[in-house]
């Protein structure tokens, strides 16, 4: 690991001026960063905690669905969203081991946008808003890719709002060596459709399978996928699965997915 | 009532208290006055040519002392093999020197050539990268497959060995044409090709080092991550830095597990001691978890056709392998010794066969080297041997139960010679199977797989009937087939003035648990309490000279020269008695710990025997001796032969590929048990690393030899969801026939017999669940690969 100051600010106005500084970066949960920096694949100047920020802290039930501050663990969704939201506390429940949930944070894993994360699939299939320092933006315009977002250069998350769906479940078959999504789906349905992000599947990170919801929004059963293909092209093929395996994987949790919503 | 005391008793491991405590002492846990950090600069490329090292700008970087590259340890000897393995046709086999830092070529990704010291470890890094950046290493085309590696003589490892042949071995060779004349009579031949797949060995502490220089004396002391301190100590002094041995101490401290990877040296020892004698302070070194990944000596990494010639009713005639096996890009210190005897020697499996060939070619590749990982070759040889009954089986429509109760050696039949050079003195392969049947409850099978169909799952269950070599010993065989060293162990059990007891052992605990098991052996013969006696290991100053720990050797091999030590303890004692009762040697009896004049109620106590040695002051000293303290040396006669049989249950999800282990079933014959909670522990553990293997571990090089799976990422070692409740059980005991103690080992058990259980498992699913095209899945059987099978 390089040398690094620390600063730890307590509102978001001090963050953003922190992280105006040559070399400074953010720090959340640290869960992805800290393993970077120790490899000394990034080399930072300042690392401006993002944990100490009250107003990115906590869930809360309100007129507009369930808003999560960026810096809330995965552990405590897991806990706080488990009545409100019960697909998304289990999708953090089901994220890394418990000292990753007890540190990893909703707006570290949304920004980084990892291909293989869980909750970028949580938020694009429920259609949830990203708020920052600046402006929101719709979850269908925030992930661009592999490890890309919308987010500019000095932007960050402050905090995630969902709508509530009527029925939902996330199911993710893991990647056996780091038990990241080697493919995992997210089904949400809602009084006006249903939503289904499937991510670990692609090169271009999550995306929104819309034959099946579109199939879905007529019949919300698993048979409504079942005639369904799933083209291999684009497909991430690796050591855990080839683009076809993983094809298969899309279609089989959909289907488990509908049959999981609750 | 179980005993709670001595041999047979589950007493607790007292090593735990430290080790769940967090307050074990591990080689980086030591901080030194003065001491200082090295950091290896090593090779990003598989294969390369070092055109030049420019070494001013890293030298200049803040606390940098020293730098070394492969020029400073030209003029010094190289790492050697153990073993020496003739090819078919009389030569040796090809040896090219291992460095301490490559010299000339690197020749795998992580091959070190050079190494920075400095005051602090970011200081090392940062001129390491720095080194990393000034050197100029001109990239030649990696060799990693080893077919090819054969094929294309241009392409070399080592530029004087023209086609990356290690040898070309053939075990027995005088047999080839005997077995290959009952494959042409052969009713049935079955054929398989498969691979076993390499593994990084991850012990949870990685390799460390701490190099000494002292100096005043000129003496030197090597703290580090050994499985065998003294062989450690041979290898460093004698062989690559030309330390005289009585110069050198080798400590290998607490030991956070090993499974093989430590037992070999690595050039990173003969570095620290080198620096720490250039600069007067003590240099240290700790392998990054990607360090180990990329050097730590890998397992396994066989690709073999095994043909297995039988009658239609399946029973065995003969079997004949062909077996490329990867050695890596240098030889490790039993590198040679594990494909071939502790292979070919056990392809006779527990059966009858009376024809068996078995042809090992060894191959260099721009990987990292390979060497003995638990089990070594063992599981290689157990897992062709079990795969291909179970697909002779399924060829001839047999029952693989039956199939396997025929061919097995009978009782009345030991000790039976084999084909392939070895004696089994002892077993009942059948009683182990009918225990198995029984513990597994075979016949509710088909109960348990439709409730599994009703889960959308398919169940299916594999066997395996195993058998190993371990204990590896006797120095006259292993003499005969090659090694270099003698393979006896020995122990000192010194009696203190007030009646507790050190014993002193050749054998190293990287968390066997020998500090309990050893003094429950002696607290049993002496009659004394197990609290009262101290397991000494892992320090060459303290200990007797021993081989160390693997091979499953520990009790049977070290634990048998301790017991020959406390023998030769209670004749001392018995002369001491003689002495203080007046009454003559021969009518000393001991018992219960106490010496007594037999038939009188005259007795001394074991306490007042040691303390009258230390103060001797009426001895009769032309007769007797103080002192109470013996040494034994003990070599066996033959290896010892632990059996068993296994069971594996899995459910396959047809729509993933996913394997779940329902149950694991174990009937082990280990010969005698100290302490049964510590060999189901073992059993556990080594089942555990063969599911691992079966389901989860895959080392990938790409083609241009980097390793794909350097980090936890991608490797995928087992954890505890991985694995079922086991059913341990070791209840048939046929004792060893050459050992005092009848014991045979049992650590690498699990490790052997349950990789082909698993896999034969996975495939009788497929089987049941109507995917019969599906002939073999190599390992690890992973959700893809079963995807593929069953939808290719
Ligand atoms: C062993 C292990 C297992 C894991 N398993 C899973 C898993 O199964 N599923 C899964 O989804 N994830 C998994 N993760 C990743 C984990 O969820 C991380 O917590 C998450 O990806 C990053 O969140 P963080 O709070 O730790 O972010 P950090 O590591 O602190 O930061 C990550 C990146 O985001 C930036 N950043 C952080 N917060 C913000 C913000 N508010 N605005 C803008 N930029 C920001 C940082 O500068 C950095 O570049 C695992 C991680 C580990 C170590």
């Amino acid at each position: 690991m390089h040398n690094f100051d620390f600063v730890k600010p307590s509102s978001i106005a001090e963050a953003v001026k922190a992280l105006s500084t040559e070399g400074a970066q953010a720090l959340s949960g640290g869960q992805t960063l800290t393993p970077t920096l120790k490899q000394r694949l990034a080399a930072p100047t300042v690392l401006v905690s993002l944990t100490g920020i009250a107003e990115m802290q906590g869930v809360c039930l309100g007129s507009d669905g369930l808003s999560i501050g960026a810096a809330t663990t995965h552990a405590t969704v897991a806990k706080e969203a488990a009545a409100h939201y019960p697909a998304l506390a289990a999708l953090a429940g089901g994220i890394g081991d418990p000292a990753v949930r007890n540190r990893g944070t909703i707006g570290g894993s949304i920004a980084n946008n990892d291909p293989a994360a869980c909750y970028p699939a949580g938020v694009l299939g429920s259609g949830a808003t990203v708020v920052t320092n600046r402006r929101k933006i719709a979850a269908d315009d925030y992930f661009q890719g592999m490890f890309t977002t919308a987010l500019e250069e000095g932007e960050i998350v402050t905090g995630v709002t969902f709508p509530v769906p009527q029925k939902a479940a996330y199911v993710k078959f893991n990647q056996p060596a780091s038990r990241f999504a080697l493919t995992a789906v997210f089904v949400a349905k809602f009084a006006d459709g249903v939503r289904v992000a499937v991510t670990g599947a692609s090169n271009n990170g999550v995306f929104r399978w819309s034959a099946a919801e579109t199939a879905l929004s007529g019949n919300f059963s698993a048979a409504a996928v079942e005639g369904l293909t799933v083209s291999s092209d684009g497909l991430i093929g690796d050591l855990h699965g080839t683009p076809a395996y993983r094809a298969n994987l899309i279609k089989v949790l959909t289907k488990r997915a509908v049959a999981a919503a609750h | 009532m179980p005993k709670d005391h001595g041999i047979g008793a589950s007493s607790k491991r007292r090593e735990d208290v430290r080790f769940l405590s967090g307050r074990g002492v591990y080689t980086d846990d030591m901080a030194l006055h003065g001491q200082t950090y090295a950091v290896f600069v090593r090779s990003n490329v598989a294969h390369g040519r070092i055109k030049s090292i420019n070494t001013a700008n890293a030298a200049k970087m803040p606390g940098v002392l020293a730098i070394f590259t492969g020029e400073d340890f030209k003029d010094v000897g190289g790492n050697p093999a153990g073993w020496l393995i003739n090819s078919r046709d009389g030569t040796p086999m090809r040896e090219p020197k291992r460095p301490v830092l490559a010299h000339g070529k690197v020749r795998h990704v992580g091959d070190a050539y050079a190494a920075v010291i400095a005051e602090t470890y970011n200081e090392a890094k940062d001129a390491a990268q720095q080194l990393a950046d000034d050197s100029d290493i001109e990239e030649l085309p990696a060799i990693v497959d080893m077919k090819k590696a054969v094929a294309d003589a241009s392409n070399r490892v080592h530029d004087e060995i023209p086609d990356n042949l290690c040898f070309d071995w053939g075990w027995i060779e005088d047999n080839r044409a005997a077995v290959d004349a009952a494959f042409k009579s052969a009713p049935h031949i079955t054929t398989l090709e498969l691979v076993n797949n390499r593994l990084v060995p991850n012990a949870m502490e990685p390799r460390s080092s701490i190099g000494e220089y002292f100096p005043g004396t000129g003496d030197y002391k090597l703290t580090t991550t050994s499985q065998n301190p003294h062989l450690t100590r041979l290898l460093v002094a004698a062989f690559v830095l030309g330390i005289p041995e009585n110069k050198l101490t080798v400590v290998a401290p607490d030991v956070g597990g090993g499974f093989g990877s430590k037992i070999y040296h690595y050039g990173e020892e003969a570095l620290v001691l080198a620096a720490s004698r250039k600069l007067g302070r003590p240099v240290r070194w700790t392998a990054e978890r990607t360090e180990s990944f990329l050097t730590d000596a890998h397992g396994r990494d066989h690709v073999t056709k095994i043909e297995m010639a039988s009658t239609k009713d399946g029973e065995i005639l003969a079997i004949r392998t062909e077996t490329l096996a990867n050695v890596g890009a240098y030889l490790s210190n039993f590198s040679t010794a594990t494909p071939t005897f502790l292979h070919g020697t056990l392809m006779a499996g527990p059966y009858k066969v009376p024809h068996v060939y078995v042809n090992v070619k060894t191959v260099f590749t721009n990987t990292a080297p390979v060497d003995a990982y638990r089990g070594a070759g063992r599981p290689e040889a157990t897992f062709s041997i079990e795969r291909i009954v179970d697909k002779m089986c399924r060829e001839l429509n047999l029952d693989p139960f039956e199939v396997r109760r025929k061919n097995l050696i009978q009782p009345d039949q030991f000790p039976y010679t084999t084909p392939v050079g070895l004696v089994y003195d002892t077993g009942n392969y059948q009683a182990t199977l009918d225990k198995l049947i029984e513990l597994a409850d075979v016949a509710g099978f088909d109960k348990r797989a439709a409730a599994s169909k009703a889960k959308g799952k398919l169940r299916g269950m594999g066997l395996s009937t195993w058998i190993e070599a371990c204990g590896i010993a006797p120095s006259n065989l292993v003499g005969v087939l090659g090694s270099r060293v003698g393979l006896y162990d020995a122990a000192t059990v010194r009696v203190n003035a007030t009646g507790n007891i050190s014993v002193m052992t050749g054998a190293h605990s990287h968390g066997q648990g020998h500090e309990t098991v050893f003094a429950q052996v002696v607290a049993e013969k002496l009659g004394i309490p197990e609290s009262s006696i101290e397991i000494v290991h892992g320090d060459t100053s303290k200990i007797p000279f021993g081989m160390g720990s693997y091979g499953s050797r520990s009790l049977a091999v070290c634990g048998s020269a301790m017991s020959k030590a406390v023998d030769k303890i209670i004749a001392k004692g018995k002369k001491i008695a003689a002495h203080m009762l007046e009454a003559s040697e021969n009518d000393i009896v001991f018992a219960d710990g106490k010496f007594s004049v037999a038939g009188t109620d005259k007795a001394k106590s074991f306490g007042e025997i040691a303390f009258s040695a230390y103060v001797p002051h009426n001895y009769p000293l032309e007769t007797l001796e103080p002192g109470l303290e013996e040494t034994a040396f003990y070599d066996p006669a033959n290896f010892t032969y632990p059996a068993g049989a296994y069971l594996c249950e899995v459910e396959v999800d047809p729509e993933t590929g996913k394997v779940d282990i329902a149950s694991f079933t174990c009937a082990d014959d280990f010969g005698h048990v100290m302490n049964p909670m510590i060999v189901e522990g073992q059993v556990h553990g080594g089942v555990g690393q063969g599911i691992g293997q079966a389901l989860l571990e895959n080392t990938s090089y790409d083609e241009n030899g980097q390793l794909l799976t350097a980090s936890y990422m991608d490797y995928a070692m087992p954890r505890a969801d991985d694995v079922p409740f086991y059913t341990v059980d070791h209840s048939c005991i046929t004792p060893c026939t050459h050992n005092p103690l009848g014991v045979k080992g049992c650590g690498e058990a699990g490790a052997i017999g349950s990789p082909p259980a698993v896999v034969n498992a996975v495939i009788d699913a497929l089987h049941r669940g109507g995917h019969s095209h599906v002939k073999h899945i190599d390992m690890p059987v992973s959700p893809a690969r079963v995807w593929s099978a069953i939808n290719g």
